[in-house]
């Protein structure tokens, strides 16, 4: 038989377009086929050190993002009332002239009456820069509400976290742990590694209460209790300590562990003892003398003076504690006592037998030359589900600590920094709030405090910001609280202010807690009619739930459409042996009347007349955001991108404006990175190659190399003031909190109050098909996931006769659902757990009568209030206490069988939406 | 009645590592993506933003629970496409000859020009490996991405399926089953992969490579108490310091 003829080499495309993806926050880079001047097709860029070639679902499904029926069309100006998404379309002169006479007059009267928060923004090094010019102390991006104690616990200890700060080191490490990690962040990366970890028959650890995707792969699966996690790993500390099982070596060079702590009651208690130019004090084991802890040759002794106590001796007296045996932890934790030894004993083995040396030399910041370096082949990763408690900041330092423990951290085979990390918190900035009518702010919004004296506190004590970071109730919030943001201003609570401006943050849906409670604060009205919050300015690419609340619509492009910079000043995309940033740049015009948001805010800035963004002459500094992107320099020498510096474009790291610098980056790819040595690879915090090396590129002015921080000395400052030292005292009601909360070394609370009416856990789980709200509008990514049923374990669905099809009223404290259920047996038995943002609105996101995402699909949010419940009559964010990080995960809920709903409960109106429904139909080529 | 060829000069096929695969439905995508612009008719997609949302996709991932006898419970993640078999009974009994198997690399493809839509073929495999299409009418199928393996327009090293080049994980291989020493065939070998249900005598090309062992300790040595009677820190620590 004759076989038809088949084309095997068609014409891929005419042209490749190299950017970056925005489907989540990974940034991989792609490749876009372009037929006619059109997107037809995306795959990942083989030569891009984030992705290497590979791309998940969401970025391949980019192609469906840019034809999205979402998509804004036009700058819109609300008609009718708050909530409902009746909009006219007006120009972006009419626009920008609107909300300039407003800021204008804001900037003049009391800068702070603006809150400009900016949601999952991948450009915060230039939108803090524009909040900064203006001068209102108002400003964060989502970290409050995201991972913040992930972030903040890691860079206090360790001066990095994970993902964007370091990743395990997956070519070598023979022992994974992934601690409450849904399918996100990050994502591409860790697929790859655990792709690679199979290869060689490495084991990788899941503990999560939930077993799907990296923890179904897992080859263990430790379903533990939601916010017990903190108990397990200081379970695991104990177990180690009690063996002897820790690398007394590195702790005594590389850690503070042989600090010598001041004893006795008084002002200075528990601070290290310190000589004259305030560095903290060793025994050295060479001298015999109390000496700085960096000097050269020092070889500290973790025994101390035998007068002082060492962190490394109250570390011991710390964790040795009874409380933290297996046999006293595993009921909470849902873990056996046993498993929890062979754990510990797993770690110590790879860790400690099957250490790794790569015949590398290299020479530590006391002079110390190595001739090789060691490895400790066992490592981490965590996210979300360990730190979105109300103990999350103490959880994730209790991990870094056992990783220190171990010897792991910036080692062959364990953990690994990326640049511009590791960079300890001291010499990170400080948060400032000092703001005065038309003028600039007196520096960055947010930072890392060093003890009370760093707070941003007004004269009286009240808090400078809008969300109340930066106070006595959360005084390490080094991401703001964007959560508490609305609930702020409506409350009045620490002041009113005038204009809410948001960019791309769904407040109005799935990224606020009490969603219901949120909607009604944004179009809740005094007694003289006035909305309570006066004014809302919103930038979104697409029709989402928030748009409906907003007075002015700034349409976005979508990320094919734009120029953007993902910076080295900013969340970085480094790889452990390089620094790297990338670009985007246009692969196809918008052909609607929309802008970049970032162009916009340099033409609000001309407008506005900020310093940053006009010329001597009061020109326009910066005609788009490209042209930002170039010219822009922090320090001389220093700007958004790191490559192709100078006039020539030869230089990296420092270096003059280049023109032609955006040219380079395309025809490179999108990216650039710079490699580091192998000599300065490992041992990063110590090794003076790397050190002269992080110099060279612009990450700090002088070598800084420093010791981790098992016992985090700024917190024991805290607990002082709390005691009733210094002069900065906080309000007696957070007095008992301060102390329990802000200990040096982690120790574990119940984040929620045990209450037999709400006896089981509920979280949430990012698909990896999805990215929050964004993949909904997405026709290829909504038959993934166009629905989301609670997932019940196995004993609950027996206990309340749950079959399949069924549906349940779900109860929290705050408020009810109700909902489809489904049978889950890798599941946790105390906890309830369902998809991230699949839920949608009726009318947002372009989507037709009936979708699922309306009837079937539902948020958990309802169920969560975003204050807790009053004591002593004080309004008290759910947030962790030491960071604000939104406590999404200490939900509690009960369940009850109900008969079938059309739709999931609550319901809402219907939004109008401003750009109708996409096609019944989709089909078609590109270029045909 | 489609005849298939009496033998085939290679048996070209993916092998699906289902321990490494997390589920992650990118390579569902990517399929989606490349075979709406390349072989044959888009791949539609009806009532895209409505209330069902109906779209052709040749690869499809399905997510399992799977209980052991003893332990916890698994999920199994199960991307399922053609498996491009040896005795097809989706081209035997295609009316047309639309359905046909390749003699030159084993591949199954459907000429879309003499495709009636029938549907006989749908019916005909087990593996529910076929869907016709809403809008052009036709059979739709993973066609192994015959037009990049083949295609000299692109890189030696992109010249694989769509779903192969996307995986992050790694889950996925393409290659040569007919030939034992391919490295397709060793990991078949290696890890002992399988026929998707044998029991259809399909012979179908295509293997999956099974689970391995899960929830088992390493069997490292317990640990040991470092002093047995516990006398405050420094005793503890001059027994571990003698042990370093």
């Amino acid at each position: 038989m004759k076989e038809p003829y088949v084309e095997l080499s068609p014409e891929v495309s005419e042209e490749v377009r190299q950017t970056t993806c925005y489907m989540c926050a990974c940034r991989c880079g792609i490749d876009v086929h372009m037929k006619d001047g059109k997107v037809a097709y995306i795959e990942g860029n083989r030569s891009h050190p984030v992705n290497k070639g590979v791309l998940c679902a969401k970025g391949s499904a980019g192609v469906m993002q840019v034809n999205s029926p979402s998509r804004l069309r036009s700058p819109l100006r609300r008609v009718g009332e708050r909530g409902r998404g009746e909009f006219e379309e007006i120009s972006w002169e009419e626009a920008l002239s609107e909300v300039t006479d407003r800021l204008l007059k804001i900037r003049r009267e009391a800068p702070e009456r603006l809150a400009f928060f900016t949601g999952r923004d991948q450009s915060q090094s230039f939108t803090s820069y524009w909040a900064q010019e203006f001068g209102t102390p108002n400003y964060a991006a989502h970290g409050g509400f995201c991972s913040v104690n992930m972030a903040t616990a890691g860079i206090y200890t360790m001066g990095g976290a994970f993902w964007e700060f370091g990743q395990p080191d997956f070519e070598r490490t023979k022992y994974l742990m992934l601690f409450g990690v849904a399918e996100d962040h990050d994502s591409n990366p860790i697929k790859m590694g655990l792709g690679k970890m199979k290869g060689r028959g490495a084991k990788v650890v899941g503990v999560n209460p939930v077993r799907t995707g990296y923890n179904a792969i897992a080859d263990e699966w430790i379903g533990i209790t939601p916010g017990s996690d903190g108990l397990f790993i200081m379970s695991l500390i104990y177990e180690l300590l009690r063996s002897g099982k820790v690398d007394t070596d590195y702790l005594s060079c590389y850690t503070n562990a042989p600090f010598l702590l001041e004893g006795g009651d008084g002002e200075r208690s528990g601070l290290f003892l310190r000589d004259g130019d305030g560095k903290p004090l060793v025994m050295d084991r060479v001298s015999g003398k109390l000496v700085a802890f960096d000097g050269k040759g020092v070889r500290p002794d973790l025994r101390g003076d035998g007068k002082h106590e060492t962190v490394f001796g109250k570390l011991v007296e710390t964790y040795l504690s009874d409380c933290y045996a297996p046999e006293k932890v595993s009921e909470r934790c849902g873990v056996p006592v046993e498993t929890i030894c062979r754990i510990a004993s797993e770690l110590a083995h790879v860790a400690f037998e099957e250490s790794i040396e790569l015949p590398i030399a290299w020479t530590d910041f006391r002079g110390e030359h190595h001739e090789v370096m060691l490895g400790r082949p066992v490592s981490f990763h965590a996210m979300r589900g360990i730190s979105a408690h109300g103990n999350g900041f103490q959880t994730c330092r209790a991990l870094h600590i056992l990783q220190i423990l171990l010897g792991s951290v910036e080692v062959p085979g364990g953990f690994r920094f990326k640049p511009p990390y590791p960079k300890p918190a001291e010499i990170h900035p400080k948060p400032h709030s000092d703001c005065h009518v038309n003028c600039p702010l007196d520096g960055p919004h947010l930072g890392f405090v060093m003890g009370p004296e760093d707070l941003a506190l007004k004269i009286d004590g009240r808090a400078a910001r809008i969300d109340k970071a930066f106070t006595w109730e959360n005084p390490l919030s080094s991401h703001g609280l964007m959560h508490m943001v609305i609930s702020n201003a409506y409350a009045g609570d620490p002041y009113k202010i005038d204009t809410l401006f948001f960019y791309m943050a769904n407040m109005a849906w799935n990224s606020s807690m009490d969603t219901g409670g949120v909607m009604e604060k944004l179009t809740a009205k005094d007694d003289e009619g006035n909305y309570v919050i006066p004014y809302i300015v919103y930038s979104d690419a697409y029709a989402s739930e928030m748009v409906a609340y907003a007075d002015i619509v700034l349409p976005d492009t979508t990320y094919l459409e734009r120029h953007d910079c993902i910076s080295l000043l900013d969340r970085p995309i480094s790889e452990p042996d390089g620094a790297a940033d990338a670009i985007r740049g246009p692969v196809v015009d918008a052909g609607r009347d929309v802008r970049g948001f970032q162009s916009v805010l340099c033409d609000l800035g001309h407008r506005l007349g900020l310093g940053g963004f006009v010329t001597e002459d009061g020109e326009a500094k910066y005609k788009d955001y490209a042209d930002y992107i170039v010219h822009h320099e922090r320090k001389p020498g220093i700007g958004p991108l790191s490559g192709y510096r100078g006039e020539d474009g030869s230089l990296s790291g420092r270096g003059g404006v280049n023109e032609d610098q955006l040219d380079r980056y395309k025809e490179g790819g999108g990216f650039f990175v710079s490699p580091i040595e192998a000599g300065s690879s490992f041992y990063k915090p110590w090794n003076m190659s790397y050190q002269d090396w992080a110099v060279g590129m612009g990450f700090y002015e002088k070598p800084s190399p420093y010791v981790f921080q098992l016992y985090v000395e700024p917190l024991r400052k805290f607990q002082l003031a709390a005691e009733g030292y210094g002069e900065i005292q906080p309000p007696d009601h957070l007095r008992d909190s301060l102390k329990s909360r802000m200990t040096p070394f982690p120790e574990w609370y119940e984040s929620t109050d045990e209450d037999d009416d709400y006896p089981l856990h509920a979280l949430t789980q990012r698909p990896m098909a999805m990215y929050h709200s964004w993949g909904s509008q997405n026709a290829w990514l909504r038959q993934i996931h166009g629905m989301n049923p609670l997932y019940v374990p196995l004993r609950v669905w027996r206990e309340h006769g749950f079959e399949e099809g069924d549906w349940a009223k779900v109860t929290s404290r705050h408020g009810e659902i109700t909902v489809p259920v489904a049978l889950h047996r890798g599941l946790n038995g105390h906890t309830v757990w369902t998809w991230n943002a699949i839920g949608k609105r009726r009318g947002a996101w372009g989507l037709g009568e009936g979708s699922p995402e309306s009837t079937k699909g539902f948020l958990l949010n309802h169920l969560i209030d975003d204050l807790l419940p009053l004591k002593d009559g004080e309004r008290v964010s759910n947030s962790d206490p030491v960071t604000g990080q939104a406590a999404w995960f200490d939900l509690k809920v009960r369940l009850e069988k109900v008969s079938p709903r059309k739709s999931s409960e609550p319901v809402f109106e219907e939004l109008k939406s401003p750009v109708g429904v996409g096609p019944k139909v989709v089909s078609f080529k590109v270029g045909r | 009645m489609t005849l298939l060829p009496e033998k085939v000069d290679k048996k070209l096929g993916l092998v699906i590592d289902l321990d490494t695969c997390v589920g992650c439905h990118a390579c569902v995508v990517a399929c989606k993506g490349w075979n709406t612009e390349n072989y044959g008719s888009a791949l539609s997609d009806k009532d895209a933003y409505g209330g069902d949302p109906v779209g052709t996709f040749l690869n499809r991932v399905h997510s399992y629970e799977v209980e052991p006898p003893l332990g916890a419970s698994q999920t199994v993640h199960f991307p399922k496409s053609c498996l491009h078999c040896e005795d097809a009974p989706c081209v035997t009994v295609c009316p047309t000859g639309a359905s046909y198997k390749r003699e030159e690399d084993g591949i199954v493809l459907v000429n879309e020009d003499a495709c009636i839509g029938c549907g006989l073929c749908a019916w005909a495999c087990p593996y529910g490996a076929r869907e016709l299409d809403g809008v052009s009418g036709v059979m739709k199928k993973c066609t192994l991405c015959v037009d990049r393996i083949y295609n000299e327009n692109l890189a030696e090293e992109d010249r694989v399926p769509a779903c192969v080049r996307t995986c992050p994980a790694g889950a996925r291989h393409f290659g040569d089953l007919g030939d034992e020493e391919s490295d397709v065939s060793k990991l078949v070998r290696e890890r002992g992969g399988m026929d998707l249900m044998p029991e259809m005598g399909t012979k179908p090309v295509n293997k999956y490579l099974p689970l391995r062992s899960r929830d088992e300790g390493l069997g490292v040595p317990a640990l040991e108490e470092v002093a047995s009677e516990p006398t405050g820190f420094m005793r503890w620590l001059d027994k571990v310091l003698e042990k370093v």
